[in-house]
Protein backbone atom coordinates (compact mmCIF):
# COMPACT_ATOMS: atom_id res chain seq x y z
CA UNK A 1 0.00 0.00 0.00
CA UNK A 2 1.23 3.72 -0.95
CA UNK A 3 1.88 5.72 1.60
CA UNK A 4 -0.76 8.24 0.79
CA UNK A 5 -3.32 5.64 0.79
CA UNK A 6 -2.64 4.20 4.25
CA UNK A 7 -3.65 7.82 5.16
CA UNK A 8 -6.33 8.15 2.51
CA UNK A 9 -8.64 5.27 2.47
CA UNK A 10 -9.19 5.57 6.88
CA UNK A 11 -10.15 9.18 6.22
CA UNK A 12 -12.36 8.48 3.15
CA UNK A 13 -14.29 5.74 5.09
CA UNK A 14 -14.35 7.86 8.38
CA UNK A 15 -15.86 10.92 6.41
CA UNK A 16 -18.86 8.41 4.38
CA UNK A 17 -19.64 7.34 7.91
CA UNK A 18 -20.10 11.06 8.38
CA UNK A 19 -22.23 11.91 5.52
CA UNK A 20 -24.58 8.97 6.51
CA UNK A 21 -25.09 9.43 10.26
CA UNK A 22 -25.86 13.53 9.50
CA UNK A 23 -27.96 12.35 6.58
CA UNK A 24 -29.71 10.02 8.49
CA UNK A 25 -30.03 12.71 11.51
CA UNK A 26 -31.53 15.22 8.57
CA UNK A 27 -34.03 12.80 7.27
CA UNK A 28 -35.51 11.24 10.42
CA UNK A 29 -35.15 14.69 12.23
CA UNK A 30 -34.55 13.16 15.04
CA UNK A 31 -34.51 15.65 18.05
CA UNK A 32 -33.00 12.74 20.81
CA UNK A 33 -29.64 11.53 19.04
CA UNK A 34 -27.00 14.76 17.74
CA UNK A 35 -25.89 15.71 14.75
CA UNK A 36 -21.69 15.44 13.91
CA UNK A 37 -22.03 19.06 13.86
CA UNK A 38 -23.91 19.48 17.12
CA UNK A 39 -21.11 16.55 18.73
CA UNK A 40 -18.22 18.64 17.36
CA UNK A 41 -19.85 21.70 19.31
CA UNK A 42 -20.16 19.97 22.30
CA UNK A 43 -16.31 19.15 22.33
CA UNK A 44 -15.93 23.18 21.75
CA UNK A 45 -18.36 23.63 24.76
CA UNK A 46 -16.18 21.07 27.36
CA UNK A 47 -13.17 22.34 25.81
CA UNK A 48 -14.59 26.06 26.71
CA UNK A 49 -15.93 24.78 30.48
CA UNK A 50 -11.84 23.47 30.84
CA UNK A 51 -12.94 19.82 31.25
CA UNK A 52 -11.95 17.77 27.63
CA UNK A 53 -8.27 18.26 28.97
CA UNK A 54 -8.69 17.64 32.82
CA UNK A 55 -10.97 14.54 31.77
CA UNK A 56 -8.54 13.44 29.36
CA UNK A 57 -6.07 13.71 31.12
CA UNK A 58 -7.49 11.88 34.53
CA UNK A 59 -8.95 9.01 32.66
CA UNK A 60 -5.65 8.12 30.86
CA UNK A 61 -4.23 8.31 34.39
CA UNK A 62 -6.52 5.52 36.06
CA UNK A 63 -5.57 3.74 32.49
CA UNK A 64 -1.78 4.56 33.10
CA UNK A 65 -1.61 3.14 36.47
CA UNK A 66 -4.23 0.05 36.16
CA UNK A 67 -2.55 -0.87 32.84
CA UNK A 68 0.96 -0.70 34.46
CA UNK A 69 -0.04 -2.36 37.72
CA UNK A 70 -1.43 -5.42 35.50
CA UNK A 71 1.85 -5.46 33.59
CA UNK A 72 3.77 -5.50 37.15
CA UNK A 73 1.96 -8.52 38.01
CA UNK A 74 0.49 -10.24 35.39
CA UNK A 75 4.27 -11.12 33.12
CA UNK A 76 5.73 -12.67 35.93
CA UNK A 77 2.73 -14.52 37.03
CA UNK A 78 1.98 -15.66 33.32
CA UNK A 79 5.89 -16.20 32.25
CA UNK A 80 6.31 -18.69 35.37
CA UNK A 81 3.21 -20.45 34.67
CA UNK A 82 4.68 -20.94 31.34
CA UNK A 83 7.98 -22.01 32.86
CA UNK A 84 7.11 -24.77 35.35
CA UNK A 85 4.23 -27.26 35.23
CA UNK A 86 3.48 -27.46 38.99
CA UNK A 87 2.83 -23.17 38.98
CA UNK A 88 0.86 -23.88 36.03
CA UNK A 89 -1.31 -26.29 37.70
CA UNK A 90 -1.61 -24.17 41.06
CA UNK A 91 -2.41 -20.81 39.33
CA UNK A 92 -4.09 -21.32 35.96
CA UNK A 93 -7.40 -23.06 37.22
CA UNK A 94 -7.56 -19.89 39.33
CA UNK A 95 -6.93 -17.55 36.31
CA UNK A 96 -9.64 -19.42 33.77
CA UNK A 97 -12.24 -19.14 36.66
CA UNK A 98 -11.42 -15.49 37.09
CA UNK A 99 -11.13 -14.89 33.51
CA UNK A 100 -14.54 -14.72 32.38
CA UNK A 101 -16.07 -12.49 35.11
CA UNK A 102 -16.06 -8.87 33.94
CA UNK A 103 -14.78 -6.78 35.23
CA UNK A 104 -18.37 -4.50 35.94
CA UNK A 105 -19.11 -7.42 38.02
CA UNK A 106 -16.51 -6.57 40.73
CA UNK A 107 -17.97 -2.81 40.97
CA UNK A 108 -19.74 -3.44 44.01
CA UNK A 109 -16.97 -4.74 46.21
CA UNK A 110 -14.45 -2.78 44.41
CA UNK A 111 -16.41 0.25 46.05
CA UNK A 112 -16.45 -1.43 49.61
CA UNK A 113 -12.85 -1.91 49.02
CA UNK A 114 -11.45 0.92 47.96
CA UNK A 115 -14.36 3.07 49.05
CA UNK A 116 -14.89 6.79 47.02
CA UNK A 117 -11.53 8.02 45.07
CA UNK A 118 -9.28 6.74 42.37
CA UNK A 119 -8.03 3.04 43.80
CA UNK A 120 -11.66 1.44 43.03
CA UNK A 121 -11.98 2.19 38.76
CA UNK A 122 -7.92 1.87 39.39
CA UNK A 123 -9.24 -1.29 40.47
CA UNK A 124 -11.30 -2.62 38.17
CA UNK A 125 -8.79 -1.17 35.03
CA UNK A 126 -5.98 -3.31 36.89
CA UNK A 127 -8.40 -6.89 36.32
CA UNK A 128 -9.57 -5.59 32.83
CA UNK A 129 -5.79 -6.01 31.95
CA UNK A 130 -4.03 -8.13 34.16
CA UNK A 131 -5.97 -11.87 32.25
CA UNK A 132 -5.20 -11.42 28.75
CA UNK A 133 -1.52 -10.80 29.42
CA UNK A 134 -1.05 -13.71 31.58
CA UNK A 135 -2.17 -15.47 29.37
CA UNK A 136 0.14 -14.10 26.42
CA UNK A 137 2.84 -14.26 29.08
CA UNK A 138 2.41 -18.21 29.67
CA UNK A 139 1.82 -18.94 25.73
CA UNK A 140 5.10 -17.14 25.33
CA UNK A 141 7.32 -19.32 27.45
CA UNK A 142 5.82 -22.08 26.61
CA UNK A 143 6.16 -21.59 23.12
CA UNK A 144 9.38 -20.54 23.32
CA UNK A 145 11.63 -23.75 20.82
CA UNK A 146 12.77 -26.02 22.69
CA UNK A 147 16.10 -26.22 20.29
CA UNK A 148 16.79 -22.51 22.07
CA UNK A 149 16.35 -24.28 25.34
CA UNK A 150 19.17 -26.86 24.50
CA UNK A 151 21.52 -23.72 23.15
CA UNK A 152 21.19 -22.32 26.48
CA UNK A 153 21.86 -25.71 28.43
CA UNK A 154 24.46 -25.95 26.21
CA UNK A 155 26.27 -22.94 26.51
CA UNK A 156 25.85 -23.65 30.35
CA UNK A 157 23.34 -21.41 31.29
CA UNK A 158 22.04 -21.06 34.81
CA UNK A 159 18.57 -21.24 35.21
CA UNK A 160 18.06 -17.85 35.63
CA UNK A 161 20.04 -16.76 33.08
CA UNK A 162 18.41 -18.95 30.57
CA UNK A 163 15.09 -17.15 31.93
CA UNK A 164 16.48 -13.62 31.51
CA UNK A 165 18.61 -14.44 28.24
CA UNK A 166 17.00 -16.77 26.40
CA UNK A 167 13.02 -17.32 27.68
CA UNK A 168 12.04 -13.92 28.40
CA UNK A 169 13.55 -12.23 24.55
CA UNK A 170 11.91 -15.65 22.82
CA UNK A 171 8.48 -14.58 24.77
CA UNK A 172 8.96 -11.19 23.56
CA UNK A 173 6.31 -10.87 20.65
CA UNK A 174 3.64 -12.87 22.49
CA UNK A 175 3.80 -10.53 25.69
CA UNK A 176 3.87 -7.44 23.19
CA UNK A 177 0.40 -8.86 21.63
CA UNK A 178 -0.70 -9.25 25.52
CA UNK A 179 0.29 -5.90 26.35
CA UNK A 180 -1.78 -4.79 23.27
CA UNK A 181 -4.63 -6.85 23.99
CA UNK A 182 -4.62 -5.78 27.84
CA UNK A 183 -4.23 -1.95 27.33
CA UNK A 184 -7.69 -2.29 25.13
CA UNK A 185 -9.24 -4.10 27.36
CA UNK A 186 -8.33 -1.56 29.95
CA UNK A 187 -9.42 1.15 27.73
CA UNK A 188 -12.57 -0.60 27.34
CA UNK A 189 -12.97 -1.06 31.01
CA UNK A 190 -12.55 2.44 31.40
CA UNK A 191 -16.12 4.03 31.15
CA UNK A 192 -17.77 1.36 33.77
CA UNK A 193 -14.92 1.82 36.12
CA UNK A 194 -15.50 6.01 35.92
CA UNK A 195 -19.38 4.60 36.55
CA UNK A 196 -18.39 4.45 40.46
CA UNK A 197 -16.46 6.71 42.84
CA UNK A 198 -15.11 9.50 40.56
CA UNK A 199 -16.40 12.77 39.29
CA UNK A 200 -13.66 13.11 36.11
CA UNK A 201 -12.81 11.20 33.56
CA UNK A 202 -14.60 10.46 29.75
CA UNK A 203 -16.62 7.81 31.25
CA UNK A 204 -18.09 9.69 34.16
CA UNK A 205 -18.49 12.41 31.46
CA UNK A 206 -20.90 10.10 29.58
CA UNK A 207 -22.66 9.13 32.51
CA UNK A 208 -23.55 12.39 33.81
CA UNK A 209 -24.31 14.62 30.19
CA UNK A 210 -27.46 11.24 30.32
CA UNK A 211 -28.43 11.81 34.11
CA UNK A 212 -28.03 15.63 34.29
CA UNK A 213 -29.94 17.27 31.62
CA UNK A 214 -30.20 14.23 28.62
CA UNK A 215 -27.23 15.86 26.63
CA UNK A 216 -26.75 13.33 23.94
CA UNK A 217 -24.46 15.26 22.01
CA UNK A 218 -21.71 15.30 24.99
CA UNK A 219 -22.66 11.39 25.39
CA UNK A 220 -21.41 11.19 21.92
CA UNK A 221 -18.28 13.52 21.95
CA UNK A 222 -17.68 11.58 25.04
CA UNK A 223 -17.91 7.82 22.94
CA UNK A 224 -16.02 9.57 20.10
CA UNK A 225 -12.76 10.84 22.42
CA UNK A 226 -12.60 7.28 24.02
CA UNK A 227 -12.58 5.90 20.57
CA UNK A 228 -10.04 8.53 19.10
CA UNK A 229 -7.67 7.76 22.35
CA UNK A 230 -7.88 4.24 21.94
CA UNK A 231 -6.96 3.93 18.18
CA UNK A 232 -4.05 6.10 19.15
CA UNK A 233 -2.77 4.24 22.22
CA UNK A 234 -2.61 1.16 19.91
CA UNK A 235 -1.14 2.22 17.20
CA UNK A 236 1.39 3.23 19.65
CA UNK A 237 2.15 -0.27 20.77
CA UNK A 238 1.66 -1.52 16.91
CA UNK A 239 4.51 0.39 15.96
CA UNK A 240 6.35 -1.15 18.79
CA UNK A 241 5.98 -4.55 16.96
CA UNK A 242 7.86 -3.20 13.95
CA UNK A 243 10.57 -1.96 15.85
CA UNK A 244 14.00 -3.79 14.24
CA UNK A 245 14.22 -6.15 17.27
CA UNK A 246 11.31 -7.15 17.64
CA UNK A 247 10.03 -7.56 14.12
CA UNK A 248 11.51 -10.97 13.83
CA UNK A 249 8.54 -12.32 16.00
CA UNK A 250 5.55 -10.64 13.54
CA UNK A 251 5.13 -11.98 10.46
CA UNK A 252 4.49 -8.97 7.34
CA UNK B 1 35.87 -52.40 12.97
CA UNK B 2 39.35 -51.18 12.16
CA UNK B 3 40.20 -49.20 15.22
CA UNK B 4 41.72 -46.14 14.13
CA UNK B 5 45.22 -44.87 15.22
CA UNK B 6 45.59 -41.56 17.42
CA UNK B 7 43.81 -40.56 20.61
CA UNK B 8 40.54 -42.06 21.29
CA UNK B 9 38.59 -38.44 22.02
CA UNK B 10 34.50 -40.15 21.65
CA UNK B 11 33.67 -43.75 22.96
CA UNK B 12 30.33 -44.97 22.36
CA UNK B 13 29.94 -48.49 23.88
CA UNK B 14 26.64 -50.36 23.54
CA UNK B 15 24.11 -47.57 23.38
CA UNK B 16 20.99 -49.00 22.74
CA UNK B 17 17.80 -46.52 23.23
CA UNK B 18 14.33 -47.53 22.96
CA UNK B 19 11.35 -45.18 23.46
CA UNK B 20 8.19 -46.03 25.37
CA UNK B 21 5.19 -46.59 23.35
CA UNK B 22 1.67 -47.28 24.83
CA UNK B 23 2.28 -51.23 23.62
CA UNK B 24 5.91 -51.67 23.43
CA UNK B 25 9.11 -49.66 23.51
CA UNK B 26 10.26 -49.16 19.86
CA UNK B 27 13.94 -49.47 20.01
CA UNK B 28 15.34 -46.78 17.71
CA UNK B 29 19.22 -47.58 18.78
CA UNK B 30 20.95 -50.50 18.90
CA UNK B 31 24.13 -51.89 20.34
CA UNK B 32 25.81 -49.35 18.90
CA UNK B 33 30.05 -49.58 19.20
CA UNK B 34 31.98 -46.67 17.47
CA UNK B 35 35.16 -44.68 18.94
CA UNK B 36 36.20 -40.99 17.20
CA UNK B 37 39.68 -39.70 17.54
CA UNK B 38 40.83 -36.73 17.97
CA UNK B 39 40.34 -34.56 15.56
CA UNK B 40 38.59 -36.46 13.17
CA UNK B 41 35.50 -35.52 10.95
CA UNK B 42 33.09 -38.66 11.17
CA UNK B 43 29.83 -38.29 9.08
CA UNK B 44 27.03 -40.64 10.95
CA UNK B 45 24.77 -41.63 7.69
CA UNK B 46 21.37 -43.85 7.47
CA UNK B 47 18.32 -43.20 6.50
CA UNK B 48 15.67 -41.05 8.11
CA UNK B 49 14.51 -42.72 11.70
CA UNK B 50 17.24 -44.71 11.59
CA UNK B 51 18.06 -43.35 14.77
CA UNK B 52 20.93 -40.99 13.97
CA UNK B 53 20.09 -38.10 15.65
CA UNK B 54 19.14 -40.03 18.88
CA UNK B 55 22.72 -41.05 18.70
CA UNK B 56 24.06 -37.53 18.31
CA UNK B 57 22.03 -36.26 20.96
CA UNK B 58 22.91 -38.72 23.32
CA UNK B 59 26.88 -38.49 22.48
CA UNK B 60 25.66 -34.32 23.29
CA UNK B 61 24.00 -35.57 26.47
CA UNK B 62 20.72 -34.31 25.39
CA UNK B 63 19.08 -37.61 25.70
CA UNK B 64 20.34 -40.63 28.08
CA UNK B 65 20.90 -44.52 26.89
CA UNK B 66 18.37 -46.96 27.51
CA UNK B 67 21.38 -49.11 27.73
CA UNK B 68 25.30 -48.23 27.07
CA UNK B 69 27.32 -45.34 28.19
CA UNK B 70 29.24 -42.95 26.07
CA UNK B 71 32.78 -41.09 27.58
CA UNK B 72 34.76 -38.36 26.54
CA UNK B 73 38.16 -37.90 27.22
CA UNK B 74 37.37 -41.10 29.65
CA UNK B 75 34.63 -39.36 31.38
CA UNK B 76 31.69 -40.16 30.97
CA UNK B 77 29.08 -38.01 29.66
CA UNK B 78 26.05 -36.82 32.15
CA UNK B 79 24.77 -33.52 30.06
CA UNK B 80 25.28 -30.94 27.92
CA UNK B 81 28.34 -29.17 27.94
CA UNK B 82 29.93 -26.25 26.77
CA UNK B 83 32.80 -27.83 25.65
CA UNK B 84 30.46 -29.97 23.17
CA UNK B 85 28.58 -27.70 21.40
CA UNK B 86 25.46 -29.13 19.56
CA UNK B 87 25.03 -26.58 15.67
CA UNK B 88 21.55 -27.24 15.02
CA UNK B 89 20.21 -26.63 11.69
CA UNK B 90 20.12 -22.44 10.59
CA UNK B 91 16.64 -22.00 13.35
CA UNK B 92 18.87 -22.48 16.14
CA UNK B 93 20.43 -19.00 16.27
CA UNK B 94 18.85 -16.75 18.52
CA UNK B 95 16.64 -14.29 16.68
CA UNK B 96 16.33 -11.13 19.12
CA UNK B 97 20.01 -10.85 18.79
CA UNK B 98 22.62 -9.10 15.99
CA UNK B 99 25.11 -11.27 14.42
CA UNK B 100 27.57 -9.69 16.96
CA UNK B 101 25.35 -10.98 20.03
CA UNK B 102 24.79 -14.12 18.56
CA UNK B 103 28.46 -14.60 18.20
CA UNK B 104 29.14 -13.37 21.45
CA UNK B 105 26.39 -15.50 23.51
CA UNK B 106 28.69 -18.00 24.95
CA UNK B 107 31.26 -15.66 26.47
CA UNK B 108 30.16 -14.58 29.33
CA UNK B 109 33.31 -15.43 31.20
CA UNK B 110 35.24 -13.18 29.27
CA UNK B 111 36.65 -9.78 29.52
CA UNK B 112 35.17 -7.16 27.36
CA UNK B 113 38.38 -6.50 24.91
CA UNK B 114 39.04 -10.32 24.34
CA UNK B 115 35.10 -11.03 23.80
CA UNK B 116 34.89 -8.59 21.14
CA UNK B 117 38.47 -9.60 19.31
CA UNK B 118 37.06 -13.14 19.82
CA UNK B 119 33.42 -12.01 18.45
CA UNK B 120 35.73 -9.97 15.15
CA UNK B 121 37.91 -12.67 14.52
CA UNK B 122 35.11 -15.74 13.97
CA UNK B 123 32.66 -13.15 12.43
CA UNK B 124 35.23 -13.06 9.74
CA UNK B 125 36.08 -16.84 9.48
CA UNK B 126 32.65 -17.84 8.54
CA UNK B 127 32.43 -14.35 5.96
CA UNK B 128 29.86 -12.23 8.05
CA UNK B 129 32.21 -8.91 8.47
CA UNK B 130 29.71 -6.20 7.44
CA UNK B 131 26.86 -7.62 9.00
CA UNK B 132 27.90 -7.21 12.55
CA UNK B 133 24.40 -5.54 13.37
CA UNK B 134 22.47 -7.36 11.31
CA UNK B 135 19.71 -9.43 13.00
CA UNK B 136 19.03 -13.48 11.63
CA UNK B 137 15.94 -12.28 10.21
CA UNK B 138 17.96 -10.08 7.65
CA UNK B 139 20.25 -12.88 6.71
CA UNK B 140 19.96 -15.57 4.08
CA UNK B 141 19.74 -19.13 5.35
CA UNK B 142 23.31 -19.78 4.67
CA UNK B 143 24.53 -16.77 6.49
CA UNK B 144 22.57 -18.12 9.61
CA UNK B 145 23.72 -21.33 9.10
CA UNK B 146 27.49 -19.78 9.51
CA UNK B 147 26.39 -17.22 12.34
CA UNK B 148 25.31 -20.65 14.22
CA UNK B 149 28.87 -22.02 13.28
CA UNK B 150 30.63 -19.01 13.99
CA UNK B 151 28.64 -18.94 17.82
CA UNK B 152 29.51 -22.16 18.40
CA UNK B 153 33.78 -22.14 17.18
CA UNK B 154 33.68 -19.22 19.42
CA UNK B 155 33.59 -20.67 22.86
CA UNK B 156 36.32 -22.81 21.65
CA UNK B 157 34.92 -26.36 21.95
CA UNK B 158 36.63 -29.25 21.37
CA UNK B 159 33.95 -31.55 20.11
CA UNK B 160 31.13 -30.21 17.49
CA UNK B 161 28.26 -32.16 16.70
CA UNK B 162 26.28 -30.90 13.62
CA UNK B 163 22.67 -32.52 13.25
CA UNK B 164 22.02 -32.50 9.55
CA UNK B 165 23.18 -28.67 9.18
CA UNK B 166 22.80 -27.69 5.48
CA UNK B 167 19.73 -29.90 5.25
CA UNK B 168 17.56 -26.80 4.71
CA UNK B 169 20.17 -24.68 2.13
CA UNK B 170 19.70 -24.98 -1.30
CA UNK B 171 22.51 -27.50 -2.94
CA UNK B 172 24.19 -24.54 -4.33
CA UNK B 173 24.78 -22.83 -0.54
CA UNK B 174 25.29 -26.42 0.64
CA UNK B 175 28.53 -26.92 -1.32
CA UNK B 176 29.54 -24.04 -0.25
CA UNK B 177 28.68 -24.32 3.49
CA UNK B 178 30.62 -28.07 2.96
CA UNK B 179 33.92 -26.02 1.95
CA UNK B 180 33.58 -23.77 4.74
CA UNK B 181 33.64 -26.18 6.96
CA UNK B 182 36.29 -28.27 6.04
CA UNK B 183 38.33 -24.94 5.81
CA UNK B 184 37.22 -24.30 9.86
CA UNK B 185 38.27 -27.90 10.34
CA UNK B 186 41.41 -27.64 9.31
CA UNK B 187 42.28 -24.22 10.57
CA UNK B 188 41.03 -25.52 14.33
CA UNK B 189 41.38 -28.74 14.40
CA UNK B 190 38.09 -29.95 16.09
CA UNK B 191 36.39 -33.41 16.59
CA UNK B 192 33.45 -33.18 14.55
CA UNK B 193 30.32 -35.81 14.47
CA UNK B 194 28.60 -34.74 11.39
CA UNK B 195 24.93 -36.47 11.11
CA UNK B 196 23.61 -36.57 7.23
CA UNK B 197 21.17 -38.58 5.47
CA UNK B 198 23.26 -37.25 2.43
CA UNK B 199 25.54 -39.79 1.04
CA UNK B 200 27.56 -37.31 -1.24
CA UNK B 201 28.03 -34.93 1.25
CA UNK B 202 29.50 -37.60 3.65
CA UNK B 203 31.93 -38.51 1.34
CA UNK B 204 33.06 -35.24 0.29
CA UNK B 205 33.95 -34.28 4.00
CA UNK B 206 34.07 -37.14 6.31
CA UNK B 207 37.31 -39.09 7.57
CA UNK B 208 35.31 -42.06 8.08
CA UNK B 209 31.44 -42.36 6.97
CA UNK B 210 29.44 -44.60 9.77
CA UNK B 211 26.77 -45.92 7.76
CA UNK B 212 23.40 -47.13 10.32
CA UNK B 213 20.98 -49.54 9.18
CA UNK B 214 17.64 -48.57 8.83
CA UNK B 215 15.59 -48.89 12.46
CA UNK B 216 16.64 -50.18 14.89
CA UNK B 217 20.27 -48.31 13.62
CA UNK B 218 22.88 -50.43 14.24
CA UNK B 219 26.24 -49.66 12.59
CA UNK B 220 26.25 -51.59 9.45
CA UNK B 221 29.65 -50.67 7.82
CA UNK B 222 32.36 -48.17 8.59
CA UNK B 223 33.87 -46.44 5.61
CA UNK B 224 37.20 -44.78 5.29
CA UNK B 225 37.35 -42.29 2.70
CA UNK B 226 40.93 -41.71 2.52
CA UNK B 227 41.21 -39.39 -0.04
CA UNK B 228 43.16 -35.75 0.40
CA UNK B 229 41.64 -33.01 0.77
CA UNK B 230 40.78 -30.64 -1.49
CA UNK B 231 38.77 -33.64 -2.85
CA UNK B 232 37.84 -33.71 -6.74
CA UNK B 233 34.63 -34.65 -6.86
CA UNK B 234 35.49 -36.54 -10.46
CA UNK B 235 38.15 -38.86 -8.87
CA UNK B 236 37.61 -42.13 -9.40
CA UNK B 237 38.08 -43.37 -5.85
CA UNK B 238 35.73 -40.73 -4.92
CA UNK B 239 32.89 -42.44 -7.37
CA UNK B 240 33.95 -45.85 -5.94
CA UNK B 241 33.25 -45.31 -2.27
CA UNK B 242 30.16 -43.30 -3.26
CA UNK B 243 28.91 -46.15 -5.00
CA UNK B 244 29.79 -48.41 -2.55
CA UNK B 245 28.10 -46.68 0.19
CA UNK B 246 25.10 -46.80 -2.17
CA UNK B 247 25.58 -50.32 -2.88
CA UNK B 248 25.74 -51.44 1.10
CA UNK B 249 22.38 -49.03 1.16
CA UNK B 250 21.10 -50.83 -1.38
CA UNK B 251 20.41 -47.93 -3.74
CA UNK B 252 21.25 -47.70 -7.43
CA UNK B 253 22.85 -45.10 -8.25
CA UNK B 254 20.33 -44.25 -11.17
CA UNK B 255 17.48 -42.38 -11.21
Amino acid sequence: MRRWERFALPLTASACLLAVWSLAVHVTATDIFPSPLAVAQGIGELFRRGILVSYVVDSMRRVAIGFALASLFAIPIGMLCGWSRSINAAVNPLVQALRPISPIAWMPLAVIWFGIGEAAPVFLIFLGGFFPLVLAANNGVRNVPEIHLRAAANFGLSTFATLRRVVFPAAVPNILIGLRISLGVSWLVLVAAEMIAVDSGLGYLIIDARNAGKRYDLVVAGMLLIGTIGLILDSSLRRLERARIFRWGFRG
Amino acid sequence: MSVPSGQVKVAIRGVTRQFPTDEAAIEVLQDIDLEIREGELVCILGPSGCGKSTLLNIVAGFLEPTRGSVTIDGEPVVGPDRRRIFVFQERGVFPWLTVTGNVAFGLDGLGAAERSERVRHYIDLVGLRGFERAYPHELSGGMKQRLEVARAFAVSPDVLYLDEPFGALDSITRLTMRRELLRLWRAERKTILFVTHDIEESVQIADRVVVLTARPGRVRRIVEIDIAHPRDLSDPRYIELRDAIFAEIGLAHQI
